[in-house]
C-alpha cells in the first residue's frame, strides 16, 4: 500500500521506516515560526522550562506581523522584549514590522522547501502546504517545547483527496472554490485529517492562487493541506534557497479516507455570511447588501494577484461614498511589486487606502477595525463574531474580485457585472 | 488511571469548558466553572480522577490552553471521546492531561460507569459493563510526558524527548 504526502514527510521526519494513520511520532522540525504573539508567549514558557538557549537559532523564523506597528505602550513594550529575545538569541531570521505576513514572508525569505516539517503559532501555517511542506500551527506550550528541543510529537493523520476539474469560470477564483467546499463539505469535513488538493484545475492555477487552498485548508479542521509540487513551486522555490530538499508526492496507490470530486466549471462566485466560515451562499443570492467597510489583505488575499485583480477592478473607477475600502499587502517585496505595477496607485485614485504589510484588519487589533453594526465584506479567511473589532458587526467573506467590485458600488455585487 | 464516567454529548467547545466571562481568570478559578454553561453542578461534584466521555470534536473553538489546564486542575483524571479537536488534543498532552479517542466507548460508557485507561497498551476498560475498547495506543514517550504532567515538566526533567 503507498503512502499520501503527510505519511512520507512524517515517515521522513521521524526517521521511521514507515508510519500509518493514528500512529504518535516523534520528529525532527525544520522551521519553527512564530510571530509577535506567539513569540512574546513562548519567551514565558521557556522561562518557566529554564531554557537559557534554544535549540538551533537557524531554524526559527520571527516575523513580527499580528500589530504592525505598535498600537498600544504595552504593545510597544512587548516587542522590544521580542527584540531582545531574537538577540541574545542569535535568531537571524527576525523580520521586524513593514517586512510582511508570517506565511508571505517565510517562502519569500526562503525559509520554505518541499518535504519539510514547519510548525507555526499560527492557525494559518497550513499555507506551506502550498509548496509542499507539511505546516501546521500549535500551541506557545507546544512551540517552547520545539524551540527547546527541536522536536515535537505527531498524531500521523488520515488523509482526504479533493479532486477538481475543469476550468474555473471568468470572475470565479479559488476563494470561490474553497468557499464552495466549504459550504458543500462543511468546515468539519478535514477535521485532524491532511487534506490533498489535486485535478487539472489544479495545474493551471497559479502558486498565489493555490495558497489559498493550503491556506483555508485549516477553516476546513485540516492539519496540513497540500497543492501538487511541479516546476512552478520548484523554480519558486529554487530560486529563494539553495538548501537540499526532497520533494514528497504521494503513491498513486496512496489511501485515502475519503475522495470527493469536483466540478470546477459551474462554479459560482461566492461569500460566506456572518458568522461562520462554512455559511455560504452564492454572490447572486445576497447582492444588494449595504456595505461599510471592504477589506482585501491577510495572508489569504494580500498577493500580488490579489492586488492586481482589485487594480483591474478600480482603474478609471471609484470606490463608493458610503463605504471605505483597506487594501493590505501582505509583505514588503509585494508591495514593491505592487508599486511598480502601478496597482496601489490605482487603488489609492481610487479611494482605497493601502496600509503597509500586516495581518491588519482581519484580526481586528488594528488597520481597519470595525464598530458596532458595521457590515463588512472581506477578503480574508474568517468571519467568526468579533474577530475584526466589534461583536456587533458582521463580516461576509469573498474573493478579492467580488471584494474590489463590491467597493465601487458599496454593496455586495457580482464581479461579472459590474466589470462588464 | 481509573475513576468514574461523566458523559457529555457532541461539539463540547472551549467557550462551554472555560467560559469567557471567567478569561483571564486564574487556573484554580476557571477550574470551578468548567462546563457550567450546560452543566452548572459538574465543578463542584467532580472527584478526583473522575473521566470525562464525549462525543464528537471534544474541544472545538478557540486553541486556548486554559480548557484542559481547567479541567485537570478540576480533578478530571482524563476525557475519553469519540473524537477531539486538533487543538485540544495537543494542548491536552503540553499540558498533561491524558486524553483518548474511542468511537465505541464513547458510544457504549454510561454516566457513573467505571472506567480504566491504559495508555500505554491502547485499552479503555469499562469496569462496571465488563467490556473492552481498544485504541491507537501511545509510544512509551507520550506516556511519561503524560505521567510527568506535561511538557514544561518533561523538558524539566529530560531535556528532550528520550527514545
Amino acid at each position: 500500500m503507498g503512502n499520501t504526502v503527510a505519511e512520507k514527510i512524517l515517515c521522513r521526519s521521524s526517521q521511521n521506516d514507515s508510519v500509518s494513520p493514528g500512529e504518535h511520532v516523534i520528529c525532527d522540525v525544520d522551521v519553527i515560526m512564530s510571530h509577535d504573539l506567539g513569540t512574546l508567549a513562548i519567551i514565558g514558557v521557556l522561562e518557566d522550562m529554564g531554557v537559557e538557549e534554544i535549540h538551533d537559532p537557524s531554524m526559527a523564523v520571527c516575523p513580527m506581523d499580528h500589530i504592525a506597528p505598535s498600537h498600544t505602550v504595552e504593545d510597544a513594550n512587548n516587542k522590544n522584549i521580542i527584540r531582545e529575545f531574537v538577540e541574545e538569541q542569535g535568531i537571524e531570521n527576525f523580520y521586524d514590522i513593514g517586512m510582511g505576513i508570517a506565511h508571505e514572508v517565510l517562502p519569500e525569505k526562503g525559509h520554505v522547501r518541499p518535504g519539510e516539517l514547519i510548525v507555526g503559532s499560527d492557525s494559518h501555517t497550513t499555507s506551506l502546504g502550498a509548496f509542499g511542506a507539511a505546516a501546521t500551527g500549535m500551541g506557545t506550550t507546544d512551540l517552547a517545547y520545539a524551540y527547546a528541543t527541536g522536536k515535537q510529537w505527531f498524531k500521523v493523520p488520515e488523509t482526504i483527496r479533493f479532486e477538481i476539474e475543469g476550468e474555473l469560470p471568468a470572475g470565479v477564483s479559488s476563494k470561490d472554490l474553497m468557499l464552495h467546499i466549504a459550504g458543500e463539505f462543511g468546515t468539519n469535513v478535514a477535521r485532524y485529517k491532511a487534506i490533498e488538493f489535486a485535478g487539472s484545475t489544479l495545474r493551471g492555477m497559479e502558486l498565489d492562487d493555490r495558497f489559498t487552498l493550503s491556506n483555508m485548508s485549516v477553516e476546513l479542521g485540516a492539519k496540513f493541506g497540500f497543492t501538487p509540487v511541479d516546476s512552478t513551486v520548484t523554480e519558486y522555490v529554487d530560486e529563494k534557497t539553495e538548501t537540499e530538499y526532497e520533494v514528497k508526492r504521494p503513491d498513486d496507490d496512496a489511501e485515502y479516507v475519503a475522495t470527493h470530486r469536483i466540478d470546477a466549471t459551474d462554479i459560482e462566485p461566492k461569500v460566506s455570511a456572518p458568522h461562520k466560515v462554512g455559511n455560504v451562499a452564492d454572490v447572486a443570492d445576497t447582492q444588494g447588501i449595504d456595505l461599510d467597510q471592504v477589506f482585501i489583505g491577510s495572508c489569504t488575499h494580500g498577493k500580488l494577484k490579489d492586488l492586481q485583480i482589485a487594480a483591474e477592478v478600480l482603474k478609471d473607477r471609484s470606490v463608493s461614498k458610503d463605504t471605505r475600502l483597506i487594501v493590505t499587502p501582505a509583505s514588503r517585496e509585494i508591495y514593491d511589486q505592487a508599486l511598480e505595477e502601478g496597482y496601489i496607485e490605482t487603488i489609492n485614485d481610487a479611494g482605497g487606502v493601502v496600509t503597509n504589510a500586516t495581518c491588519g484588519a482581519c484580526l481586528g487589533l488594528g488597520m481597519g477595525v470595525l464598530g458596532d453594526g458595521d457590515v463588512c465584506l472581506a477578503a480574508q479567511n474568517r468571519n467568526f463574531q468579533g474577530r475584526m473589532g466589534s461583536d456587533a458587526a458582521e463580516i461576509f467573506l469573498s474573493s478579492p474580485e467580488t471584494a474590489a467590485a463590491s467597493a465601487i458600488t458599496g454593496k455586495i455585487s457580482d464581479p461579472r457585472e459590474v466589470r462588464s | 488511571m481509573k475513576g468514574t464516567a461523566w458523559t457529555f454529548g457532541d461539539e463540547i467547545n472551549t467557550d462551554l469548558i472555560a467560559p469567557s466571562q471567567y478569561y483571564g481568570d486564574s487556573e484554580e478559578e476557571t477550574a470551578k466553572h468548567i462546563l457550567e454553561p450546560i452543566r452548572p453542578e459538574f465543578a463542584s461534584a467532580i472527584e478526583e480522577g473522575d473521566i470525562i466521555v464525549a462525543g464528537k470534536h471534544f474541544g472545538s473553538g478557540s486553541s486556548r490552553e486554559i480548557a484542559p489546564k481547567a479541567i485537570k486542575r478540576a480533578g478530571i483524571g482524563g476525557i475519553v471521546a469519540e473524537s477531539f479537536s486538533r487543538t485540544f488534543y495537543r494542548n491536552a498532552f503540553a499540558i498533561g492531561l491524558p486524553v483518548v479517542a474511542s468511537e465505541a466507548a464513547s458510544e457504549n460508557i454510561v454516566e457513573g460507569d467505571q472506567i480504566e485507561i491504559e495508555l500505554r497498551r491502547g485499552i479503555v476498560r469499562n469496569l462496571t459493563q465488563e467490556t473492552e475498547y481498544s485504541v491507537s495506543s501511545l509510544p512509551d514517550v507520550l506516556v511519561s510526558l503524560l505521567d510527568q504532567g506535561g511538557l514544561v515538566n518533561y523538558y524539566q526533567n529530560n531535556e528532550g524527548f528520550t527514545e
